[in-house]
């Protein structure tokens, strides 16, 4: 398959760019922040998605989605990073449709997927335990109680956690943290006895939760896959979200070079464009550079989910690794590039440099996917 | 796709019938490949029989046209042919300039007479071509080119000098850049002409590098005489050529970042340092490998795309530009981790342990890589102006 969009892709990004500037630009996210919003997205874009079909961009047709594929979503995801757009798509749209489509039973496609393809069910994955991504360290314990389990532990950095109608809890069935098998992925009810959820709020403005869970009771059909066999489950949910956020970076990293462009074309010192200085215009034919080999990575870190997707390890490995380092480049260059007013809040571009130092973070920073490659090639 | 799939089987048999063992074995340094010519020499049997073999199927230039030597392959079948080469680790049975450099540009500008008489010769390794562009005063400004053709009816009298000169002391013809009018600007008065080597007039001397190899030579010209058939495209229009041909030349150099140059850096550096409960011992050079490793990946891809962007259309020439620039840095940095991966014993210069210290030639080799072709800073220029649109630029 050709390393390019097919003329279907091309408009749906068209349709996307279009929709997401207008519904959903950088002072969407402004104003959701300075009006401490109890959300931090904004519902009636969400209602929005539902009506573009956004929300069932992976649900199959049969519950009433697209059943487009990831390259698909990661258009969507491309435009919401060009907007800083805060919105539940990757933790509803992507993660949690992934999850129940891999490893939900059809009682639990039928009671969720419509819901999640209408707009009305929202969902948070919860993973992490400690500040840095480690899914396998998972402590959170799950022990046989009765017909069902009991949870105790914690997570942390749970995207839309304290909006989240239902969480996606991966949990430690046996073993220990440290070892992959052993793991469990179970959906649970926030409003069950014994989750506490706390919003925390990030320096991006961008919606997460440290979620606590005290005895917590659920069915045992509240097993999504395998117990004790969970890992490459929840391994696939995470190589979907590495990638989107991957893609989400590459838009986030790309807009906020265009921008930076823009400036350098317009702002004059010396009496000249300061874009006219050669130490400048090295620096951002690099910065290009290296946002078109990281475009390359992270496009067929797409197709590959969309192929083979059970392959996909290293090159979303690439993907995410890539993405993280050249978006973290591009909007470090931009804030330096902007001079004084790159540093001022009034201005837009920091909000790129925020929520880029988030999405490095999120499902494992360059580092760990580097080291990732490198395990995966046995060094 | 059934197609495809059809045509990767035959291939698949057909390398497994057709590719001596010999020839699956990873090469062991820069200038152990098959470079053809009046003057080679081949190095084994198994050498010449792949290069026959494969210049009969016409896959030395798989997606030429079949009347010129080539196979006649779509893209995707030469994608398909390269993945196949690729699965059994085949050599490339020919590394021509011939074939990256001056085959494109003469299937683009050549007359069907020019094509005639050399892309066959080209395709089956029968000459080998080096490029006369730089001069000692026309480096990274190359349009200032001195090396002057004055018209003397059916043909030119060349006069001047070119360095860097890549295997002119090996080639039997050269593509070579000279001055046709001077009273014109500079860009407007160069044409690009063909003239074989052996002709009276012209004399090389190898240039000895840092790696203590001679790849490049300094090529003088006393009074050669060049016919006017072999110009190619029109006369005082060289530069057209020679911009469409280092776009192919940036392209080959900085496909140079994708060849591994052998065993994978993780697995040498495993054999120096040692690996720890799986993992390389020395956690600071596992790192700047497995970064490496990242980005090479994401560059072949790269190239890939740019390759599937150019045939359907949506490509931009400059991006050649952008391709050589990180290629040839990449290049650069995978062979100064070789080097710290190979600790003291990559250092030792001669004797058979080191094969003569191939992986420090290798590595000093590099280091030319983002000057040849245009410099890095030079990409980097044509960037800012020809896809950023930088002012000034």
């Amino acid at each position: 398959m050709p390393l390019l969009l097919n003329d279907e892709q091309a408009m749906l990004r068209d349709t996307a760019r279009g929709y997401l500037a207008e519904n959903g630009p950088v002072a969407q996210l402004r104003h959701l922040r300075d009006q401490r919003d109890a959300d931090g997205f904004s519902r009636e874009l969400w209602k929005g998605f539902a009506e573009m079909g956004f929300t069932g961009i992976l649900a199959p047709e049969a519950f009433g989605g697209l059943g487009l594929g990831h390259v698909e979503a990661g258009l969507v995801m491309e435009e919401i990073g060009r907007n800083l757009t805060p919105s539940p798509f990757l933790s509803t749209a992507l993660l949690a449709v992934t999850a129940l489509v891999r490893g939900g039973s059809e009682a639990h496609k039928a009671e969720h997927l419509p819901a999640i393809v209408a707009g009305d069910r929202l969902f948070a994955l919860a993973v992490d335990e400690h500040a840095k991504h480690g899914p396998h360290k998972t402590a959170l314990n799950a022990e046989r109680s009765g017909n069902g389990f009991r949870l105790n532990g914690t997570k942390t950095f749970v995207v839309d956690g304290h909006v989240a109608d239902r969480l996606i809890v991966a949990a430690r069935t046996a073993g220990s943290p440290g070892e992959t098998d052993g793991l469990t992925l179970f959906l649970v009810d926030p409003k069950t006895a014994g989750v506490a959820t706390e919003r925390t709020q990030m320096v991006d403005s961008h919606n997460a939760a440290r979620l606590a869970f005290e005895n917590v009771e659920v069915d045992a059909d509240a097993v999504l896959g395998e117990v004790d066999g969970g890992w490459g489950l929840l391994e696939g949910v995470l190589n979907v979200g590495r990638t989107a956020v991957a893609a989400e970076m590459t838009g986030a990293g790309e807009e906020a070079f265009g921008r930076t462009l823009s400036y350098l074309k317009e702002r004059k010192q010396f009496g000249k464009a300061v874009g006219e200085f050669q130490a400048l215009q090295h620096r951002c034919a690099h910065l290009y550079t290296e946002l078109e080999i990281t475009r390359s990575a992270v496009l067929k870190a797409l197709q590959t989910l969309d192929e083979r997707f059970d392959a996909a390890a290293p090159i979303v490995a690439v993907a995410k690794a890539r993405a993280g380092t050249t978006a973290t480049l591009a909007v470090q260059e931009a804030v330096q590039m902007h001079g004084g007013v790159g540093m001022t809040d009034e201005f837009d571009i920091g909000f790129f440099l925020k929520r880029v130092r988030v999405a490095q973070e999120l499902f494992g920073d360059d580092a760990f996917h580097a080291d990732r490659l490198a395990k995966l090639g046995g060094y | 796709m059934t197609d495809l799939t059809a045509f990767r089987a035959e291939t698949r048999a057909w390398l497994e019938a057709n590719c001596p063992a010999e020839m699956r074995e990873p090469t062991s340094g820069f200038e152990d490949a098959c470079w053809g010519g009046r003057k080679w020499t081949f190095q084994s049997d198994a050498q010449r029989v792949w290069l026959e073999r494969m210049a009969d199927k016409g896959w030395t230039v798989p997606e030429w046209p079949r009347e010129y030597g080539g196979g006649g392959l779509g893209r995707e079948e030469a994608k398909v042919l390269r993945q196949e080469m690729g699965r059994i680790n085949a050599r490339l049975p020919l590394s021509s300039f011939g074939i990256w450099m001056l085959g494109p540009a003469l299937l683009k500008y050549g007359t069907e007479a020019q094509k005639q008489e050399h892309l066959p010769k080209i395709a089956r390794g029968e000459i080998r071509w080096c490029q006369g562009y730089s001069e000692p005063n026309a480096g990274s400004d190359l349009a200032s080119l001195q090396t002057r053709a004055d018209d003397a009816g059916d043909h030119w009298v060349v006069n001047g000098q070119k360095i860097w000169t890549s295997y002119a002391d090996k080639a039997d013809w050269i593509f070579c850049l000279v001055r046709t009018d001077f009273s014109a600007p500079k860009h407007l008065g160069i044409s690009f002409v063909l003239f074989d080597m052996t002709l009276p007039g012209v004399s090389t001397k190898p240039i000895t590098l840092i790696s203590g190899k001679s790849p490049f030579c300094e090529t003088f010209f006393t009074d050669v005489k060049v016919s006017k058939t072999q110009l190619i495209g029109e006369l005082n229009r060289g530069w057209d050529v020679a911009k469409y041909l280092l776009g192919h030349e940036r392209e080959m150099i900085g496909a140079m970042g994708e060849v591994g140059g052998g065993r994978p850096l993780g697995q040498v550096a495993a054999e120096s340092v040692g690996l720890d409960d799986g993992v390389l011992a020395d956690p600071l050079l596992r790192a700047q490998i497995a970064r490496l490793e990242v980005d090479a990946i994401a560059f072949r891809l790269t190239l890939e795309r740019a390759g599937d962007m150019a045939k359907a259309k949506q490509g931009n020439p400059a991006f050649a530009s952008a391709l050589k620039y990180y290629g040839s840095e990449l290049n650069k940095r995978r062979h100064e981790l070789a080097m710290s991966a190979g600790g003291s014993d990559a250092l030792e210069w001669e004797g058979e342990r080191s094969k003569d210290g191939a992986a420090a030639r290798d590595w000093l080799r590099t280091k030319a890589n983002s000057i040849e072709g245009g410099t890095s800073e030079v990409q980097l220029n044509i960037i800012a102006k020809r896809i950023l649109d930088l002012p000034g630029a």
